[in-house]
């Protein structure tokens, strides 16, 4: 490996993981704050990739950028009001269960509205081309886009969280609602918001990584399991856990790829004699390459059987 | 007694008219087994709408005066899934199955007709596969109930690499393919016949990545690139390929081509559109621009579904069923097996032959270039004014492979 493929597979790795870390953000507030495991989230990513695609043919990729999150924090909110808070007193299963069938719902709706096959979701032409070019390999402006609109993202949650009023309510309603409700304020709505700018995160990496990558009826069902397994690994309810485990996800799955090294290697150089007639061949045989896109999930387990609470978790529950 | 001999007489003409025709006027059910779901819902979509759309044409004009109906069922592209699709089929009355997508549903299908059609005399089941290509499906696993419509992985790699073998600029070429059979298959053949053809060529890579797993393929263009790779030659599909291209055009990686076998299927076209122009190839029996009926019918089709009518071998299906009718006098599947087996028709891409030691269709290839549509070739794809360019047609002596098949026949 020398110097050029590493830089490039670092910024290829670092950007992949800002995305990851924008799509999961939205989920890990909403999880930390309500206990609420919402497993519609990147079907909000979904509907902000398609609606930005309908928005920036009407009226542009820039106002699109901010309307399309916009709507789809509305749609979450709406989500909380009139199906989430009514299930709520039912416990942790009914509210569950309402998420799963939301995303179904959503699914066939994309399909209805937009139809099954791929939309061509374009960036404008200021985002498309390389931004610079690294030992003749180009790194396009898209992905710089994204790492840049991650990092502003990241910046303002945090901001919004610890450095204005409607944060510190935020956070106190969650760890005594009734004293919040008691001191006036309104506990439900701010659950509201909480959804519906969870949901609202979702959909601005929708409209970023739909066009950097694919939009299509089943880009949430590829990112679904991924983001969860973001969530645990940097730790229940830590906006940064989340940021952390997004970037060690995305530089650990590019290396993987570079890797051609199998199990079988590994016993040679140690001296063992194995053939393809050997037992377990098909599974020595494989290398850290083919396996790369499985790696995080790898790191779910250890994560859990090690270190429960995740990287930067707080909860011991 | 002279009336009784009449009659007789006039029966007898009666029943011999009768069989002559018997497939006037009959109902042929088609059950369609294929995702309606999941990641493979867009491309099933469009074969389903493929195979109504052209039941509606061949009813129209078919020889042999029978009336086609689709049964669209929905097999999650999963082998069990598939079984219990097939057992709906077949309650509904269908006796032809045509499925595609997949070589495990494939095998699935043919397991379960070889038991059902040896304990069921007089319902035999008919299977057209018109798009799984593993080479084993008519080898080690060849059943006479199975007709291949597409050619298979290794007919397709044959073309491929007589196509690559007359090009110098070919040096270094790097494989990168689904870690499945298929993939693995693109894998094997593009080395053995590269080996045989080219021994000069280096193979600089060959990665193996789980399907439809991926969503970021820029490390492997890296590594792509790293390995000094003029040529890359894949059997993704679908989104796979579709990302692997879009990451290709986004890191500039202008001066490799692309040798695939899925560049024209749903997803693939918008993702490589204006930058890769030039440097896509694909191997297949067909394209959106050719002459004569199915030129009409994929224009006609593309007004009408706004989508392109890529799976040519669902045009092969009806002719070939409609000849081998004509021929049985009978639509039904015992009689018409025996006619398919070493028939000859004339379809899009020039007279095909329907090999009777393996049920694997013979048929002539082309190689396709993504070029910008306009002239001759006006029909681009999924609207992004540009399509395959056909550079290079292989006749079926060309890309035929031989066969291991011992196939058990009815006795």
């Amino acid at each position: 490996m020398n110097l050029e493929f590493f830089v490039i597979s670092l910024l290829n790795g670092v950007s992949y993981g800002l995305l990851l870390f924008m799509l999961s953000s939205g989920l890990t507030l909403i999880f930390s704050m309500m206990g609420v495991l919402n497993f519609a989230h990147t079907s909000f990513y979904m509907l902000g990739a398609y609606i930005a695609y309908t928005l920036s043919g009407l009226v542009g990729f820039w106002v699109a950028l901010f309307v399309a999150p916009l709507l789809v924090g509305a749609l979450g909110a709406a989500f909380e009001r009139y199906a989430l808070r009514r299930v709520h007193q039912y416990g942790h299963v009914p509210e569950l269960l309402v998420t799963f069938g939301l995303s179904y719902l959503v699914l066939e709706v994309v399909q209805l509205v937009w139809g099954r096959s791929t939309v061509p979701y374009g960036l404008p032409a200021q985002l498309q081309g390389p931004l610079f070019t690294l030992y003749g390999t180009q790194f396009p402006k898209s992905r710089s886009f994204v790492m840049l609109v991650a990092l502003l993202m990241l910046l303002s949650v945090w901001l919004l969280l610890t450095r204005t009023r409607i944060g510190l309510v935020i956070q106190a309603a969650l760890k005594h609602p009734d004293m919040v409700e008691a001191l006036g304020h309104n506990v439900p709505r701010v659950f509201m918001l909480v959804l519906g700018g969870g949901c609202a995160l979702a959909g601005l990496a929708g409209v970023i990584g739909g066009n950097t990558y694919v939009t299509e009826p089943a880009m949430a069902a590829s990112v679904g399991s991924i983001i969860f397994v973001v969530v645990v690994v940097g730790g229940m309810g830590s906006l940064a856990g989340a940021f952390l485990a997004s970037l060690l996800i995305g530089v650990l799955q590019t290396f993987a790829v570079a890797l051609d090294y199998s199990l079988a290697h590994a016993l040679r150089a140690a001296g063992m004699a194995v053939t393809e007639q050997t037992f377990g061949w098909p599974l020595l045989k494989l290398t850290v390459s083919q396996v790369a896109p499985i790696l995080p999930y790898l790191l779910l387990v250890l994560i859990l059987i090690f270190r429960p609470k995740g990287l930067l978790g707080t909860r011991e529950d | 007694m002279r009336f009784a001999i009449k009659a007789v007489a006039a029966s007898a003409i009666l029943v011999s008219a009768g069989g002559a025709f018997a497939q006037k006027g009959d109902t042929v059910k088609i059950a369609w087994l294929d995702p309606l779901s999941g990641l493979m819902a867009a491309v099933g979509t469009n074969q389903l709408k493929s195979f109504q759309f052209l039941s509606e044409e061949f009813n129209k004009k078919n020889a042999a005066g029978v009336k086609f109906e689709i049964i669209g069922i929905d097999n999650k592209l999963s082998p069990q899934e598939t079984t219990s699709a097939l057992r709906s089929a077949m309650d509904q009355g269908a006796r032809y199955v045509v499925q595609g997508n997949g070589s495990g549903p494939a095998l699935a299908i043919i397991d379960a007709l070889e038991k059902h059609n040896a304990r069921n005399p007089g319902k035999e089941v008919m299977y057209l596969n018109y798009a799984a290509v593993d080479p084993d499906l008519t080898n080690s696993k060849c059943s006479y109930w199975h007709f291949r419509l597409d050619a298979d992985t290794s007919m397709k790699m044959e073309a491929m690499t007589t196509f690559m073998k007359d090009l110098p600029e070919v040096k270094k070429v790097y494989l990168i393919n689904q870690n499945y059979s298929h993939g693995q298959q693109v894998s094997k053949f593009a080395k053995e016949n590269l080996a045989r053809k080219r021994p000069d060529v280096q193979i600089v890579g060959d990665d193996l990545h789980p399907l439809a797993q991926v969503r970021d393929f820029a490390p492997y263009i890296a590594k792509i690139k790293q390995s000094g790779a003029d040529s890359v030659i894949t059997g993704n599909w679908g989104s796979d390929l579709a990302l692997l291209i879009k990451a290709a055009n986004d890191a500039g990686l202008a001066n490799v081509n692309f040798y695939t076998y899925y560049g024209g299927v749903t997803g693939s076209p918008t993702a490589m559109g204006a930058a890769a122009a030039g440097r896509v190839y694909m191997v297949s029996y067909n394209h959106l621009n050719l002459p004569g009926d199915i030129g009409r019918v994929v224009t006609e089709y593309k007004k009408k579904f706004n989508d392109d009518m890529y799976t040519g071998a669902v045009y092969h299906a009806f002719a070939m069923l409609d000849a081998a009718f004509v021929k049985a006098k009978s639509t039904d599947p015992v009689k018409v097996a025996p006619m398919l087996e070493g028939m000859k028709f004339n379809s899009f891409n020039g007279e095909v032959e329907m090999r009777k030691s393996d049920h694997q269709l013979q048929q002539g290839l082309f190689v396709s270039k993504w070029e910008k549509a306009g002239g001759k070739y006006p029909n681009d794809a999924e609207n992004t004014g540009y399509t395959f360019v056909p550079v290079k047609y292989y006749e079926p002596y060309v890309a035929s492979t031989p066969t291991s098949c011992q196939m058990k026949r009815p006795s």
